[in-house]
């Protein structure tokens, strides 16, 4: 077992090695730039390329074209990226190619502020760019998770052939923490789609372009019986102390193992709290959520964001229970901060 | 009884979409005489560009990828990146490359990536119905500058060979035309010289093609072509801008 330090976007960066990514494309912005310095220094020595984009705009559209070829590659970027790369993860969701897409997010609009951030939340949950289509979206809330959900990242983007976000707090992207590094990935799904030249086979095509309405709209409805089964086997959470809880927190990221703290102070306090932390953003862990509805009062979704979650939290209990929101813009809350606020809802609630 | 002419291998049998009198049909034939008398058919991937062209996957017998607008230097760079083996090819047009993908095209070039461009320039976007491009001479009507375009307006049309053959990274540039039988055959060597200058890993090839619109210029073809020698020629000169022979 190897453990060493390392920052989370290092992490992230030696976790795509691991797996297997052999091609990095992008474009340096605050707070991602270190993981395409690591890929930069690792890359050309293991026979990967590195190509830093004169856009971002053409940072992801390498990476459709490197995805093209079966080969697994990835980009990294933060907010007003990720807004530029819409174009061709819209592309590349249609041509159904798996790659890695990670934000290290920071505060919005605009150019807003290199300060962590969850305001991108909508961006990546509802597709984000234009036409109907999803990508699947993990949130790490460890340096560990940054290394593993890179891995996994890949696993999940070849197996349902998506891309998949990876979003994390700027903070988290610049924490060191021990990581136990993990063993290399050695088995590698069939990719016959892929092109590289037709030797021996018939030529293949890669196309988002469906002129008539009918062969449009199965293409749409095929992207939507996938992202059917997605919902139906990829669903993460964990949960936190939520058996006996009046107040269920939710939230994800760094913030959410914050929180856990702050359940723990609650409870001193005599509020039973509880956390929900949401591993895959999409597809939702909505049954998560419902499945302690019957049993809580109140729900709090907290946020680095002005409420972007709570939408999708109040989607999943259906009315059941109310969900209450508290959120922060450009930094983390600290534990004690995010205690009271659990308090106060509940006292409040009459809990 | 011997063949002496047929359907390059690196065309499909599809049927062209394309309007009648319109050059693609010549540049596409040419593209895939290339491939085949090089005989790369099979380590090729083709990207086709937004635009008039925009089906061509369904015409080049090879690997091909249909690329968003602009971007299909990018999505090239990538792939001869991580396939050096393979022969990349871009066919765009002046839309495309010139105007949206300007930034894609001048990188590329100024990395020498090993992709050869097909540029057909024909001054103006074609499928959409004719508005004004980066090419549109001036003077020249289009449906986006109905009063013809001015310089005080809309400023001077681009010459992508002149600017490309300015990149070190660039190896091969030249610009020909398809409007008589001896243009289109030294468009075909000039497109040969840009497969080949790939295959040496000599840097950035790209071969601007002066196209015709007949539909949205609003000529029937003849007239159309006697309007490219007449107005396009004097203004995008034929000729080699840059030929590296060596690393």
């Amino acid at each position: 077992m190897n453990k060493v330090l390392m920052k989370g976007n290092e992490a992230l960066a030696e976790g795509a090695i691991l797996a297997g990514c052999r091609g990095f494309f992008g474009y340096p912005i605050t707070p991602s730039s270190e993981i395409a310095e690591y890929m930069a220094r690792k890359l050309p020595k293991i026979g990967g390329i590195f190509v830093q984009a004169e856009s971002e705009l053409a940072a992801i559209n390498m990476v459709y074209g490197g995805a093209a070829t079966g080969t697994r590659v990835m980009t990294a970027s933060s907010g007003p990226g990720l807004s530029l790369k819409q174009e061709g993860i819209s592309f590349i969701s249609e041509a159904e190619l798996p790659c890695l897409i990670v934000n290290i997010s920071r505060g919005g609009p605009g150019l807003g502020g290199i300060q962590p951030s969850q305001g991108d939340y909508f961006q990546a949950t509802r597709g984000g760019g234009h036409g109907d289509y999803h990508t699947m979206v993990l949130a790490p809330a460890s340096t560990q998770e940054m290394m593993d959900f890179a891995i996994l990242g890949y696993e999940l983007a070849d197996r349902y052939r998506i891309p998949v976000v990876i979003m994390a707090e700027g903070t988290l992207g610049n924490l060191m923490e021990p990581v136990i590094v993990r063993d290399e990935v050695t088995s590698f799904v069939e990719k016959p789609w892929a092109i590289s030249g037709c030797q021996g086979r018939k030529p293949n095509i890669v196309n988002t372009l469906h002129l008539t309405a009918e062969v449009l709209e199965q293409r749409n409805r095929h992207l939507f019986s996938k992202y059917k089964e997605i919902q139906a086997n990829e669903k993460r959470a964990e949960t936190f102390m939520v058996e006996d809880a009046d107040i269920v927190v939710v939230a994800f990221g760094l913030l959410a193992r914050v929180i856990k703290r702050s359940v723990i102070d609650a409870r001193k306090h005599g509020v039973k709290a509880g956390l929900i932390r949401p591993i895959t953003l999409w597809p939702f862990p909505d049954e998560h959520i419902k499945s302690v509805a019957d049993t809580c009062k109140v729900m709090l979704s907290m946020e680095i964001s002005m409420g972007q979650m709570v939408q999708d939290i109040r989607l999943a209990v259906e009315g059941k229970v109310p969900v209450e929101f508290y959120g922060r813009i450009g930094f983390l809350p600290n534990p004690e901060e995010l205690a009271q606020e659990i308090i106060a809802v509940a006292e409040r609630k009459g809990l | 009884m011997a063949t002496i002419f047929k359907r390059p291998e690196s065309l499909t049998d599809a049927k062209f979409h394309y309007c009648p009198g319109c050059t693609h049909g010549i540049i596409h034939r040419l593209v895939a005489e290339c491939l085949d008398e090089l005989n790369i058919r099979e380590k090729t991937v083709g990207i086709c560009p937004v635009g008039c062209s925009v089906l061509a996957y369904e015409y080049f017998n090879c690997d091909m990828l249909e690329a968003a607008h602009g971007r299909a230097p990018a999505i090239a760079t990538a792939i001869k990146r991580l396939k050096p083996d393979c022969y990349l090819f871009t066919y765009q047009g002046d839309g495309d490359l010139a105007s949206i993908g300007m930034g894609e095209i001048v990188h590329a070039s100024a990395r020498g990536e090993k992709i050869s461009v097909f540029f057909i320039n024909n001054t103006l976007y074609g499928m959409t119905g004719g508005q004004m491009a980066p090419t549109t001479l001036l003077g020249q009507v289009a449906t986006t500058c109905p009063y013809g375009r001015k310089v005080e307006n809309e400023g001077y049309p681009v010459k992508m060979a002149e600017l490309l053959a300015g990149n070190e990274g660039s190896a091969y540039i030249s610009r020909v035309a398809v409007n008589s039988p001896a243009n289109v055959v030294k468009a075909k060597k000039a497109i040969k010289k840009a497969f080949e200058t790939q295959a040496k890993g000599l840097g950035f090839s790209m071969v601007e093609i002066l196209s015709t619109c007949p539909t949205n210029w609003g000529l029937n073809p003849v007239d159309a072509m006697k309007w490219m020698e007449d107005n396009m020629i004097p203004y995008y000169p034929l000729g080699e801008f840059k030929v590296k022979e060596e690393r």
